[in-house]
């Protein structure tokens, strides 16, 4: 029997999130490498778009189902998922970096008495062994790592893996009902916050420091990232003055985050900052103060006052969206 | 009850990493070392739940590492821990080996509840609180931000994208502290006095295999100063062709 690869997709309300499709791809990929064959498993009640895993170069999809899966349950997803694993001699887990796939990766782990590496942002065959690059310190230094376990479980981070077309025909969908499914831990409900858009899924991020003043300006914030569809995000120095929720937090003891467009307003680029940005693919940094740090890794700037910037910049954006 | 509270010994997050001679760890010359911030959170979470609980019930500080590390339990004591353990080992474990350590002293000591910080801002794993858990069997609410305990039921709301899950489970248990979770209280005079009174028992931390090697160790490729398109609104017309036809972003 051929050994297996298995991509963990996520699914929330039915319908599988982006990084599951990363997940495959990645799993498509070094299955190819190692010789191991390739699968897809899902837990959930009724999850809606499974056919388009296929695109991602994966022919089986394996869907654990309960009624009780349609949320998350840390046991009962633990449960299915890793004696799943065990009976097909699983010997490679590809999960998303999400809040889900952080809390799911080690228990499976332990489970699978695995080692397991979070948050890779790379994850290279070399001598036929997967070496995973993370960053640590939040990204002020990376690391190479590799497992010495017969399982191992690997979590990628979300937007940095592309999700590869390989069409390679219609993915066959396994049902496999899981009876009375391990509950002790369940999420009961969810409350959603009110900001459009989460800055660890966002593609942009509208960022403000404490060149803002005050609370009350962010409203520029917020104009301008709704003419981007883009996430809010703050300064610890805003969250932790209690202008801004943490949840928005950018940095060290906020979130890592590596979008398309970061664009960075009255933030001058604190250490802990400037480590939980600088790998975005763009930045933008709009401060008055033209030593600020954060010009260092900026790829535009403008050294200005943000008040009379910024609603040029939402009105030019919004025209050329329109 | 008896709870526990699992704290770690990390970097300042104000230093410039540097990376040692061998690439395998950052050189530690010059780095000043802190309580991770995260684990305030769940010293605070610790004692409020031994507040409400009230009777005879003992926090337990626990930490995995070197005599270093001492200073973060002392921290620890000086809040209002009861009783601190240094779970003596020098080598590099990883998050495992944290794990096992961890959870075999968590079980001898017979702790019904554990509050870890939800990540260490060095290797920012942010796994050793569901590892320890998985080990033990507990049940476990990671990343938590608001943590309710009814009898031996759990209510706790962990963030997640886009909002907050509310989980219902059941002790025992193991809690990771988000921030915001709680305001973590200053020690008071009388609280550090007395911290640097206490023996902190040392103990030989359990044997555990360590399943990660680290091949090696690099700083990010440093980034070019880009371009100062301007200093007042007439730069945005350029800016916005750049993002458009250069960066391709908008």
């Amino acid at each position: 029997m051929v050994n297996k690869i298995l991509a963990i997709l996520e699914q929330r309300e039915g319908s599988l999130k982006k990084v599951s499709f990363e997940a495959a791809s990645v799993a498509s990929r070094l299955g190819k490498e190692l010789n191991l064959e390739v699968e897809a498993v899902v837990v959930g009640s009724d999850v809606n778009n499974l056919n388009e895993i296929s695109k991602y170069g994966i022919s089986k999809v394996i869907h654990l189902k309960n009624s009780d899966f349609s949320n998350y349950t840390s046991s009962g997803y633990t449960e299915a998922i890793s004696n799943y694993a065990k009976e097909v001699n699983a010997v490679c887990l590809i999960v998303g970096n999400t809040a889900l796939g952080n809390d799911l990766a080690p228990r499976l782990a332990v489970k699978l008495s695995s080692g397991c590496i979070m948050d890779c942002v790379n994850l290279q065959v070399e001598s036929g062994e997967v070496i995973a690059t993370r960053p640590i310190y939040a990204g002020k230094a990376f690391v190479k790592v590799k497992l010495s376990s017969n399982v191992k479980v690997f979590t990628i981070r979300p937007n940095v893996f592309k999700a590869e077309f390989s069409e390679i025909g219609n993915a066959v969908i396994e049902n496999k009902e899981i009876s009375s499914p391990n509950l002790k831990s369940q999420v009961v409900s969810f409350k959603k916050s009110e900001g459009k858009l989460d800055v660890a899924e966002a593609n942009i991020i509208v960022s403000g420091g404490r060149g803002m003043k005050g609370p009350e300006n962010f409203n520029l914030i917020e104009s301008l990232a709704d003419s981007l569809d883009a996430a809010v995000g703050a300064s610890r120095a805003v969250v932790d003055a209690g202008w801004r929720p943490h949840r928005e937090q950018v940095g060290q003891t906020g979130k890592t985050v590596s979008p398309s467009l970061y664009v960075a307003c009255g933030i001058s680029g604190a250490i802990q900052h400037l480590a939980g940005m600088s790998t975005s693919k763009y930045i933008v940094a709009i401060n008055k103060d033209k030593d600020a740090p954060i010009f260092s890794v900026a790829d535009y700037g403008i050294v200005g006052d943000l008040f009379e910037i910024l609603p040029v910049l939402t009105e030019e954006i919004k025209k050329i969206r329109s | 009850m008896k709870i526990a509270v699992c704290v770690s010994h990390v970097p300042d997050t104000a230093t410039r990493i540097k990376i040692g001679s061998d690439r395998k760890a950052i050189d530690p010359t010059g780095v000043t070392y802190i309580i991770n911030p995260y684990d305030e959170y769940a010293i605070e979470e610790a004692l409020k739940t031994k507040e409400k609980i009230g009777g005879d019930s003992i926090v337990y500080v626990i930490s995995v590492g070197s005599d270093a590390n001492k200073e973060s339990i002392r921290k620890a004591l000086a809040m209002g821990v009861d009783e601190g353990i240094l779970l003596k080992d020098d080598s590099q474990r990883d998050s495992f080996g944290i794990a096992h350590a961890l959870s075999d002293e968590i079980k001898s000591l017979g702790c019904e509840i554990a509050f870890f910080g939800k990540q260490s801002v060095d290797f920012d794993n942010s796994i050793v609180g569901q590892i320890t858990a998985e080990l033990l069997g507990y049940n476990c609410v990671p990343v938590v931000v608001d943590f309710k305990l009814d009898g031996s039921k759990i209510i706790a709301e962990r963030e997640i994208e886009g909002g907050r899950e509310v989980v219902e489970t059941e002790l025992p248990a193991i809690i990771t502290a988000q921030k915001g979770l709680n305001e973590p209280r200053y020690a008071s005079l009388k609280g550090i006095m007395a911290s640097k009174k206490k023996t902190i028992a040392e103990k030989v931390a359990a044997k555990s295999p360590n399943y990660s090697e680290i091949v090696d160790m690099n700083l990010p490729a440093s980034k070019q100063a880009g371009r100062i398109l301007g200093t007042d609104s007439s730069a945005v017309a350029e800016l916005v062709k750049l993002l458009r036809e250069e960066a391709k972003v908008i």
